[in-house]
């Protein structure tokens, strides 16, 4: 897994995989370990409860660069946690993510970095003497061009939340689900 | 019924009809040992945790059956990640059971405590640590249930001392044995698939019947499966020659007309060739492992593929398959036939007939070969010796060996005609793996004449169970070809380093192996001279005992070939000596 700043940027080819497993101890482990073992490369990682309390979610962003997909969807899918994986191609994902930033704001740069959230759709969370805290939720991309504004104001911490995606809903009226 | 959570692992290990326990006794794991007294359940005593594992897997590989092994928390536990790392390499269903400290002191660095889970996740195919009396019976049928359907494999089952130790009221329980479905419904994601998507099977066997030079190319998941039977009944329907993997070895006779023997970096001329030169690859559950596709990009360069296998990530892992089926291979290879037979079966074959000339051409001309020297003149040949072993002793001996020189010629020299009369470390390569993994094999099947081949350095990283073999009376026999080098290293010295050796020497007579085996409670003989290799062998055929040990005094000089160097194609594998010339006028005509 990368470092935060410019080295978030996505890798050129990614797809999103989505897991369903068993919320038991030490699952994460294995799935991360799994990556690790097989020299598969994690982009990003979210992990969090779903609506069935005995499950959990995880979504991993993994570049597809160097390993083809279709055999990390098979390896994940041997783990006996795993209960059921799918793999979102970019194309046929939403896409979101969360990100929260402190960024430096003096008396001159204030009103600037409020525009920019405003534009972005960004609020504000919490304010002090000397800096702001932000908040974005979006797109990857859109919270990767809200991070390069920020950054000349300076950014004093920044924490993103890794992708979590659902399948893309069918638009053509004639296959309905 | 009340019980308390020893009980019931030894109950459970009943109900799951286990004969045998690998293991040795500790701290947390005592508790589990009391109730074992009363048990009908076999245990041999090991002198090395190491050795419960491969014997659980030697075990397995000859009876097909799960192998068990039990030892306690911490050292022991790590012990036994080498053979949890061999089984899971070649898919051995393998249940090994650990103490662990009381589960209040896990992750306080207690006595002997270790991260079991941790350290052996990367190397089983599932493991758990259990906290609650009362999940000890699911957990343990979980375990047999994971480690002997799908891929089978090892699978580790951790528990802490206070739900086994009758002083502790954690350990107290209501005995439970949980039905089928419940073990099912506990694994939501554990669904292996066995039937072959039938639209497949029809393209495969369109494939198979059109091939003008097809081979069917055999790893250890016919063994696995139990398909031996299926398979030979696709072969002789459609008249495909075979090629049997190390792991493979016995899933096919070796004196089948239609068989050529195992291919691979030490395989024979004629199955890697053919392989080479193939237009259809037929692999049943084998893997494209390095050790048989040599360089990758030049492997079978002009062969369509059709790969079953029961692990779906097997499938375009290593070669894009054309058609790729996940399933079973016993039921996809009966689906296989079905299909063929219904497109007319023999009748419905390409002509094969310059093919099959081709490959006998391959046979008369490089057959497997070594030079013999006189008698009383020299060391003696270590594939002189493979071939009175293999002559005189039953056809159905079971063969186990160690990892090095002496497995490849033990592959190469004997004739297996039986399935799972061969034990031995193909993935790992684990050194030290025959005597253990004999003494497994001789415990399931008593019956059997079992040996084990073993190498001067092989010999010295796991002897000591000898000890176990000579106390329990298993009565293997090793033959050790003691050539006094790390015999394979040396031959890559010798080939690719200039001769340059480096830490290779191990001398013949330190130590000294025919007193260490009598020490260990053996018979031993020393031979030293090809004239005297037949009687010492029917000698020890003869004892039934006690374990024999016989140290063959072998030619280090001898290396093993046909040999792919490492990274070359399979298309430029070196011949023996006495060949090579041969082969060259061959590839010239090319």
């Amino acid at each position: 897994m990368h470092g935060a700043g410019a080295e978030m940027a996505r890798p050129v080819s990614y797809h999103t995989l989505v897991m369903l497993v068993e919320n038991k101890p030490g699952v994460l482990a294995r799935v991360a370990g799994l990556f690790a073992r097989r020299g598969f490369n994690i982009h990003s990682l979210a992990v969090a409860p779903t609506e069935n309390p005995a499950l959990s979610r995880i979504t991993v962003v993994a570049d597809t660069e160097s390993t083809p997909v279709d055999q990390m969807v098979k390896q994940v899918d041997k783990l006996i946690n795993v209960v059921r994986i799918d793999e979102l191609a970019p194309e046929d994902a939403v896409e979101q993510e969360l990100l929260m930033a402190t960024v430096r704001a003096g008396a001159g740069d204030r009103s600037q970095i409020l525009e920019l959230c405003q534009i972005f759709g960004a609020r504000v969370l919490n304010t002090g003497s000397t800096e702001i805290m932000v908040r974005l939720a979006g797109s990857p991309g859109k919270l990767d061009d809200f991070e390069d504004l920020l950054r000349p104001f300076g950014i004093v911490a920044i924490q993103r939340t890794g992708t979590v995606a659902l399948p893309r809903l069918e638009r053509s009226a004639a296959t309905p689900r | 019924m009340k019980m308390n959570g020893g009980q019931a692992l030894i109950k459970a290990l009943e109900m799951q009809a286990v004969e045998v326990v690998f293991g040795l006794p500790g701290g947390a794991i005592l508790p589990v040992y009391d109730p074992l007294i009363d048990s009908p359940i076999r245990h041999v005593l090991v002198r090395h945790e190491q050795g419960a594992g491969h014997m659980a897997e030697g075990y397995a590989h000859a009876t097909g059956r799960p192998g068990v092994a039990m030892v306690t928390s911490g050292p022991a536990a790590t012990n036994v990640v080498t053979p949890l790392c061999d089984a899971y390499m070649d898919s051995v269903p393998l249940v090994c059971i650990t103490g662990q400290v009381p589960t209040a002191a896990i992750g306080t660095d207690a006595f002997q405590e270790c991260d079991t889970v941790g350290i052996t996740r990367s190397v089983t195919k599932h493991n758990e640590l259990v906290t609650e009396a009362s999940q000890i019976p699911l957990a343990i049928r979980q375990a047999f249930h994971l480690a002997t359907t799908g891929r089978p494999g090892p699978v580790l089952v951790d528990i802490p001392k206070d739900i086994v130790d009758p002083a502790n009221p954690r350990s107290a329980m209501e005995w439970y044995w949980p039905t089928d479905e419940e073990v099912a419904a506990s694994l939501p994601g554990y669904r292996p698939q066995v039937e072959g998507d039938p639209a497949l099977v029809a393209a495969a066997a369109e494939l198979l019947c059109a091939a003008e030079r097809p081979v069917l190319y055999i790893g250890g998941g016919i063994l696995k499966a139990r398909a031996a039977e299926a398979l030979r009944a696709l072969a002789e329907m459609t008249g495909i020659p075979v090629v049997t993997t190390l792991m493979a070895r016995g899933a096919f006779p070796d004196d089948h007309p239609l068989c050529l023997g195992m291919p691979g970096m030490h395989g024979n001329y004629t199955a890697i060739t053919a392989m080479q030169e193939a237009d259809l690859l037929v692999a049943l559950g084998s893997r494209f492992d390095d050790r048989v596709t040599g360089k990758l990009d030049g492997f079978a360069p002009d062969a369509r593929i059709v790969h079953v296998d029961i692990d779906p990530a097997e499938l375009h892992k290593v070669r894009r398959a054309d058609v790729a089926i996940a399933g079973d291979c016993r039921i996809v290879i009966e689906a296989l036939v079905a299909a063929v037979a219904a497109k007319g079966g023999s009748a419905a074959q390409a002509d094969r007939s310059t093919w099959k000339q081709r490959i006998s051409g391959w046979q008369e001309r490089f057959p497997l070969t070594y030079e013999q020297l006189d008698p009383g003149e020299g060391h003696v040949k270590p594939q002189f010796v493979l071939e009175r072993l293999r002559d005189l002793s039953p056809s159905d001996t079971i063969v186990a060996s160690g990892v090095g020189q002496h497995q490849m010629w033990t592959s190469q020299f004997w004739r297996f005609n039986h399935p799972y009369t061969w034990v031995n470390s193909g993935g790992l390569g684990t050194m030290g793996f025959s005597i253990p993994a004999a003494i497994g094999a001789k415990a399931g099947r008593p019956d059997r004449t079992v040996w084990a081949v073993d190498g001067d350095g092989c010999f010295q990283m796991t002897a000591q169970e000898l000890v176990t073999a000579s106390a329990e009376r298993i009565p293997i026999k090793v033959a050790l070809l003691n050539n006094a080098y790390l015999g394979m290293v040396r031959q890559w010295q010798e080939m690719f380093y200039e001769e340059r050796y480096s830490e290779v020497y191990l001398s013949p007579d330190l130590p000294d192996y025919v007193k260490w085996a009598e020490a260990m409670g053996c018979v031993a003989m020393r031979v030293e001279s090809t004239d005297e290799v037949d009687a010492a062998i029917e000698k020890a055929n003869a004892i039934n005992d006690r374990p024999v040990v016989i140290e063959f005094r072998t030619d280090s000089r001898e290396k093993v070939f046909p040999m792919v160097p490492a990274g070359k194609s399979n298309s430029d594998v070196m011949v023996d000596p006495t060949q090579a010339a041969d082969l060259d006028r061959a590839r010239g005509g090319r």
